[in-house]
């Protein structure tokens, strides 16, 4: 086999995307030292998920391995290896960037799309029952101010945020 | 009187009228005065900043900018809440190029963001507007009979860089704040811990280890309740021991109230008033041993 053939890129556009993105700055940082393993109350239970690992393989350019797997959507977001990281990668908020380009390249879990669509709906992403907010003045509770939808839905135009989730819709 | 735009979310008034009521009541009756302003919306937390974070930091922006217009420093009661609105507000009063950036987004809202408010739990507003000392004055009834687990959940006090809330590794004002009520802090194991809460939905059966875990080592370290501060968290730790009884067939019967719950007791509010039916692991035994 000619040297090199079986990489999976010849360059970093995988890690360039990540550090190029809100939350990935610091992907390169680190030096799979494993601090965030040891601070994870996930990867203590399962071996499906091993923030190090995520981090090894973005860095070796392994995109589709990474993102599609079940792996980036374990992370419970409680930022203790990001708190305890020696090398300040933020890895919580990598791990988000990495779903964000997830979610562009059209793997989504139902759960994150059906989010989406609640707060494109009402602004909410929990639905609020009539039988809650009836219930609301029979405990002494005063009536819910209206949600800020219409504002909230020409931000999500500007971002693009509302054509991903149409795209997950249409597909 | 000190006056506070209220930043209720959408987990709160869908799900926990217990929580709701409690924190207007003892708030109230504290001294601080709750204002419902018009137009908030969800606060963008973790899965909707899992999809977009740009998108998320403006969401949170905007909502930040309807206190900002009110003249009003903002409080929240879910932990959630406080994460996505406070790290917002840090990040974007600390860089001037993505607070353009977002006001560019917010432009089409017609709002702009200027940094000049502070968004706080409300946690921080009982610590240092109200006092731990004043709390103390202003009990009528003592908690003394009861063993307490705190549980402040992660995003009270983490990424700590932008939240500043307390020391990440050795928090104590949640447990000073227990105290203050006559109540005994206890300690447990892995009390930093996450509940596992965000999994929910997504790897219920991985979400229901990380809580069982919890119940585990709060019943070891003879506690009588765990207290929370996020309805996240409560979720995880009372309607998640039903789903863990008929999982691992273990019964914990380990009663969870939010602090402003316990607060309320504390200021003698009548238990009649406060919802407690919300719970789905009854809180009886708790109001039997307040004295």
């Amino acid at each position: 086999m000619e040297y090199g053939k079986e990489q999976k890129t010849t360059g970093s556009e995988f890690s360039n995307a990540i550090t190029s993105r809100l939350g990935g700055e610091t992907l390169t940082r680190c030096y799979q030292c494993g601090t965030c393993v040891s601070s994870c109350p996930v990867a203590r239970l399962t071996d499906e998920f091993n923030p190090r690992e995520i981090i090894k393989l973005s860095l070796l350019e392994e995109s589709a391995r990474v993102l599609s797997s079940d792996s980036i959507w374990l992370c419970c977001s409680c930022y203790s290896c990001q708190e305890r990281c020696p090398q300040k990668v933020e890895i919580a908020d990598v791990i988000y960037a990495i779903r964000n380009i997830a979610f562009e390249k059209g793997y989504i879990p139902n759960i994150y799309s059906e989010f989406a669509s609640a707060i494109l709906d009402d602004g909410r992403i929990v639905n609020i029952s009539k039988f809650m907010e009836q219930k609301r003045s029979t405990i002494g509770l005063p009536p819910l101010t209206p949600t800020g939808v219409d504002a909230l839905r020409k931000i999500l135009s500007a971002t693009g945020f509302d054509k991903l989730q149409k795209e997950v819709e249409e597909a | 009187m000190t006056s506070y735009a209220l930043f209720l979310g959408c987990t709160i008034p869908a799900r926990q009228p217990n929580y709701e009521l409690s924190a207007r009541k003892a708030l109230t009756k504290l001294g601080i005065e709750l204002v419902d302003l018009a137009n908030m919306t969800c606060c963008a937390p973790p899965p909707i900043q899992s999809i977009n974070l740009e998108t998320s930091l403006s969401i949170a922006a905007y909502n930040i900018c309807l206190a900002e217009e009110a003249d009003l420093n903002m409080i929240t009661l879910c932990t959630g809440c406080f994460e996505s609105l406070a790290m917002a507000n840090a990040t974007l009063k600390e860089n001037e190029e993505l607070k353009g950036k977002v006001n560019k987004i917010l432009s089409n809202a017609g709002k702009e963001f200027t940094g000049s408010k502070e968004v706080k739990h409300y946690l921080q507003v009982l610590m240092n507007d109200v006092g731990a000392k004043h709390i103390k004055q202003s009990i009528s009834k003592t908690l003394s009979n009861l063993k307490v687990a705190s549980f402040s959940g992660c995003h009270l006090l983490r990424p700590s860089e932008l939240l500043k809330f307390d020391d990440p590794e050795r928090p104590h004002i949640f447990d000073d704040l227990i105290e203050a009520l006559g109540a005994k802090s206890v300690e447990y194991r892995n009390k930093l811990k996450c509940c596992g809460g965000l999994l929910r939905g997504y790897s219920d059966d991985l979400a229901l280890n990380i809580a069982r875990e919890k119940l585990v080592n709060t019943s070891r370290a003879g506690a009588d309740c765990i207290s929370t501060l996020c309805p996240f968290c409560f979720i995880a730790l009372d309607i998640g021991q039903l789903q863990i009884k008929s999982k691992f067939q273990e019964e914990y019967n380990m009663p969870v109230l939010h602090y402003a719950e316990l607060l309320s007791l504390a200021l003698g509010i009548d238990p009649k008033e406060l919802s407690l039916e919300t719970h789905k692991i009854k809180v009886d035994k708790i109001i039997d041993k307040l004295s």
